[in-house]
């Protein structure tokens, strides 16, 4: 049976792509990344970054769209970079940066913030709680869940009191890939583990107040 | 504590042991416990077959939940819109004065929890309060001392 | 009681119903919505129940507990039929005078209406003001039926659109009636039902779910509740056309767990439905099968947005997900599932009754139909409202709303709850509708209409509701949560005389990212209100950020409480009253406030006698020395 193809435009590039991809995957394939924080190709489409914002274009409306889970569709024109879309990168990044601290901003988001010209202390006098290096792109929870299967870490609160915690309680069906150590984004996992296996951070600092002190 | 894993068992069973209903599950052991020990949600995730990640996941989200003990009396200031522009401000304020504590928390001596609500819906009567299941509406600030000294 | 097996059945037994009922047999109802219950009606009832019992009367006048009559502000309310008289603010001690009126057939006066412009008292429900100026087509009949009993819904006509769309119409033709009838879904997106339903219907994947969103938690409505609460069947009702229509055969209500009442009157209806065979298999006799199940929400704002609402349904957390494939296609596991609002559900059986032609006839061009809105805040008529779309929002809060509270100055009306914005005066000619209200700035929303006066601070009703999302935010997405997050520290700064020069920019900067880049309509929309805010009030910002003042007298750290000595009498009520002891003066001796002790809770302020008004507060301007102590106070002529 063959596969339904799609023509579309990325970035004024005519890409033609399967049926069901979405505009990141289509876009990967056609050599033209789009960046991302949350995005990993193992696991769903989690849409929690917006870092992979593009413009996309369709019978004359224009949307802005998180490609990652926007799926490709006949005729549309996507711009993976304008004024508008740089401007929500450059102020993701900003919005970010305070719960980073400088030993957070490593890796991606360094990257990122310099690539679009991120002044990452522009929040900062107005951001009044503990950083806590974390963007909450989920990855770690994610890939326990989605791929190893085992749930040793997970959500825990609401808005900006949601953390990513570890359960010691599931600690002795951890496998100790180490997987969520590479994933972080930030590095947070692995500077908090100093030495031994599981992730520094738990469910019980949680329920005791100490990660909520503002 | 005794009976947790039989309440839960029940409860589960009650709901055909159907995983799709674990927040209805948890809405229930709350209003049996009065709370959410942590024993109830680890049966609850042994019991349903739901990874323990995702019951501390909904139990923490959810405001109708509370994984430590409350008071003996709930008190509730509605800051729904309409009594926040009739003065619901000042009748929490007040509230937080006497009783001591902040909204989400409970006295030391469990006599009251004390929680803000969006809305309860009855905004003719605004400002309102409710203390357990009485209702207190139209109330003016100097009224609030009255209005909580009379449960114990 | 058996099932009910065939349309004939059905009315068969709807005329042995009205067979028994005496049009011309007193009935004195009461209502029982949650807001009355809150003003005690239960001990209305009660007291009702006695004095009927004690004058050997149950047999002679019915008594009956209805739904909500929408008129809040004068609750509790009772009518007596079949002359349709309304009393107002009925207290437990009044049930004798009016049990012995209705026996007599006269009326007692002073639990009568009053206009306030003409101190005329008005007999009949309908030639209230308050009621006159409205078309209540969807809510009016709360007023006639007890909840918790099936037959009152049948004996009005209940269940007859259910009977005609099963056995007179095709489900195609019933989603053809349904889409000419143009409704527009009423929880605040707008969509077209129609469409809606027929994209579902079109998803070749089984099994298909229909689900109402009683989840209402815009802060200031309650439309949704006194529906679900009062009249039940009605949603009911509507959801299973739907059903048909679509070729679903589940069913899912998510009432929020605020609602106790709306789910204890509902699990009742489902029972009393499924008796009467409006639920369960071959519904009346027909090939069609449906069942319906009840979700409770846990206490988040956010779980109402459908996406998430539908991932509370499959026992996950109730955050939202991408929906760039639409819920229609894939939504519970992945199945095509169409939500819509409770009010929405309620108005399908009114459109198969009556038709599509007969619904257009009522609204605008491209809003048709009534809205129930909950007309709250300074406003002297406090209650729920249902007016035929266009109506400006002049005639809804004067003509209906009685205009401002306690004589005040309009300052402006904040509709569509946290997704919304506050529109000012020079736009009270606006009419209400899907559309027109967005060309503003702000949106019809779930239909919350919230009036502020002259004492209400716009820059502070801005940080209230930024506050409201920022607790409500799942958190998931960057922009909202940090947006929030940042544009409630900006916005509580600006009320404590914090506020920065830059800080205008910083929320526009902000306030278009969330609203770019957002995952789900709580972030895109949450920085409404502060937009319109500065749109229309952008003067107030100025005035908090320049000068640390606040027009309004409101914003804590930027007022100050004074005595004014040439007013103050000295009565010593303030002082006595003080929760900090921070009033010093005496008996006949002029009263002042300590500032330092101050902690501004307005106690002084309420409990000073109004014809002294001797509490003042102040903002942005130096608070006066206090008189020497002991000066004596200067008795005023009749003081």
């Amino acid at each position: 049976m063959k596969e339904e193809l799609v023509t579309l435009k990325i970035d004024d590039k005519e890409v033609k792509a399967k049926k069901g991809m979405t505009i990141l995957e289509a876009a990967k394939e056609a050599g033209i990344e789009i960046p991302t924080l949350c995005y990993h190709e193992k696991l769903a489409p989690y849409g929690a970054c917006r870092i992979c914002s593009v413009e996309v274009i369709r019978d004359g409306r224009t949307q802005i769209v998180a490609s990652c889970g926007y799926p490709i569709k006949e005729r549309l024109e996507v711009k993976t970079r304008s004024p508008g879309i740089d401007k929500i990168r450059k102020t993701i990044i900003e919005l970010i940066a305070p719960s980073l601290s400088d030993e957070g901003l490593v890796g991606k988001v360094r990257e990122l913030a310099d690539e679009y010209g991120a002044d990452t202390s522009r929040f900062i006098s107005r951001f009044r709680a503990t950083p806590t290096r974390c963007i909450l792109c989920g990855q770690c929870v994610r890939y326990c869940s989605e791929v190893i299967g085992i749930h040793v870490i997970g959500f825990v609160g609401r808005g900006v009191e949601r953390r990513v915690v570890f359960f010691p309680q599931r600690a002795q069906f951890c496998p100790t890939c180490q997987e969520c150590f590479y994933l972080c984004p930030t590095g947070k996992i692995a500077a908090e583990t100093a030495g031994d296996t599981f992730p520094g951070f738990s469910i019980d600092d949680y329920l005791s107040g100490k990660m909520l002190i503002k | 504590m005794v009976g947790v894993s039989g309440l839960v068992d029940k409860v589960v069973d009650g709901y055909q042991r159907d995983k799709d209903m674990l927040i209805q599950i948890l809405l229930e052991l709350q209003r049996g416990f009065g709370w959410l020990p942590e024993e109830a949600l680890n049966e609850v995730s042994r019991q349903l077959g739901v990874p323990l990640t995702r019951v501390y996941q909904i139990a923490t989200f959810y405001k109708a939940f509370s994984l430590t003990p409350k008071g003996r009396h709930l008190i509730r200031v509605c800051v729904g819109t309409a009594c926040q522009v009739r003065g619901a401000p000042l009748i929490r304020d007040r509230v937080q004065h006497l009783i001591g504590v902040e909204p989400g928390e409970t006295t030391p001596d469990m006599r009251f929890t004390f929680e803000t609500v969006n809305c309860l819906g009855c905004c003719a009567m605004g400002p309102v309060m409710t203390v357990d299941n009485d209702y207190h509406g139209h109330l003016s600030i100097p009224d609030v001392e009255k209005v909580i000294g009379v449960y114990k | 009681m058996p099932r009910i097996n065939s349309p004939s059945e059905l009315e068969k037994l709807r005329e042995e119903i009205k067979g028994k009922r005496d049009p011309n047999k007193p009935c004195i109802t009461l209502c029982s919505g949650t807001a009355c219950q809150a003003s005690d009606s239960e001990s209305v009832s009660q007291a009702f129940e006695r004095e009927l019992k004690r004058q050997g009367l149950e047999g002679e006048i019915d008594l009956r507990r209805t739904g909500c009559h929408g008129f809040c502000e004068r609750g509790p309310l009772v009518v007596i039929y079949p002359e349709e008289i309304c009393y107002t603010k009925v207290k437990p001690e009044d049930a004798l005078e009016i049990v012995q009126s209705v026996r007599e057939k006269k009326v007692v006066d002073c639990l009568l209406y009053t206009d306030p412009v003409t101190g005329a008292r008005i007999k009949r429900e309908p030639e209230i003001p308050f009621y006159e100026n409205q078309q209540r087509i969807v809510f009016g009949p709360n007023r006639w039926i007890d909840p918790k009993n099936i037959e009152d819904y049948l004996f009005l006509g209940g269940y007859r659109a259910l009977s005609k769309a099963l056995f007179e119409m095709s489900p195609e033709q019933v989603l053809e009636e349904i889409k000419k009838a143009n409704l527009r879904g009423r929880g605040g997106g707008g969509f077209p039902a129609g469409r809606k339903w027929e994209e579902t219907k079109k998803t070749s994947r089984e099994p298909k779910y229909v689900i109402v969103n009683c989840d209402e938690g815009d802060p200031g409505a309650y439309m949704d509740r006194s529906l679900m609460e009062g009249n039940p069947h009605s949603v009911l009702e509507g959801l299973i056309i739907g059903a048909y229509a679509i070729g679903s055969h589940e069913g899912f209500v998510y009432v929020r767990q605020e609602y106790p009442l709306a789910v204890e009157n509902l699990e009742i209806a489902l029972k009393q439905a499924e008796e009467y065979g409006f639920l369960g298999e071959n519904i009346l006799g027909s090939e069609f099968s449906f069942r319906v199940k009840i979700h409770r929400g846990a206490g988040a704002f956010v779980s109402g947005e459908s996406s998430a609402l539908m991932n509370a349904i499959e026992g996950r957390l109730g955050e939202p997900r991408m929906k760039y494939i639409h819920t229609a296609v894939s939504g519970i596991k992945d199945r095509p599932s169409c939500l819509n609002n409770v009010e929405t559900w309620a108005t399908v059986p009114l459109i198969i009754n009556k038709g599509a032609e007969w619904f257009n006839s009522i609204g605008t061009d491209k809003s048709k139909g009534t809205k129930i809105f909950s007309l709250v805040g300074k406003v002297n008529n406090t209650g729920l409202v249902e007016v035929p779309m266009g109506m400006t929002l002049r005639q809804i809060i004067y003509d209906i709303g009685g205009g401002i509270a306690k004589g005040k100055k309009f300052k402006g009306v904040q509709t569509g709850g946290p997704s919304g914005g506050i529109i000012p005066e020079q736009y009270l000619d606006t009419p209400v509708d899907f559309d027109e209200l967005t060309k503003l700035g702000s949106i019809m929303g779930s239909g919350g209409m919230v009036v502020m006066d002259e004492n209400t601070c716009m820059v502070d009703t801005a940080r209230y509701f930024i506050n409201f999302c920022c607790e409500e935010s799942c958190g998931k997405c960057i922009p909202c949560r940090e947006g929030l997050r940042l544009l409630r520290e900006i916005l509580n700064d600006i009320c404590e005389g914090k506020g920065k020069e830059n800080d205008i920019e910083l929320i526009e900067d902000i306030a278009e990212t969330m609203r770019d880049a957002s995952l789900c309509a709580l972030g895109t929309t949450a920085a409404n209100p502060v937009l319109t805010t500065l749109k229309y009030f952008g003067d107030e910002y100025e005035t908090h950020i320049k000068e640390k003042r606040c027009p309004a007298k409101f914003c804590k750290n930027l007022i100050d409480y004074w005595i004014d000595s040439e007013k103050c009498q000295a009565c010593m009520i303030c002082l006595r009253n003080c929760p900090t002891e921070a009033i010093q003066g005496g008996k006949n001796l002029l009263h002042w406030i300590v500032q330092e002790k101050c902690i501004k809770c307005g106690i002084c302020y309420e409990v000073c006698p109004p014809r002294f008004g001797a509490v003042v507060k102040l903002s942005g301007e130096p608070v006066p020395p206090p008189p020497a102590p002991g000066t004596e106070v200067v008795r005023k002529e009749g003081g």
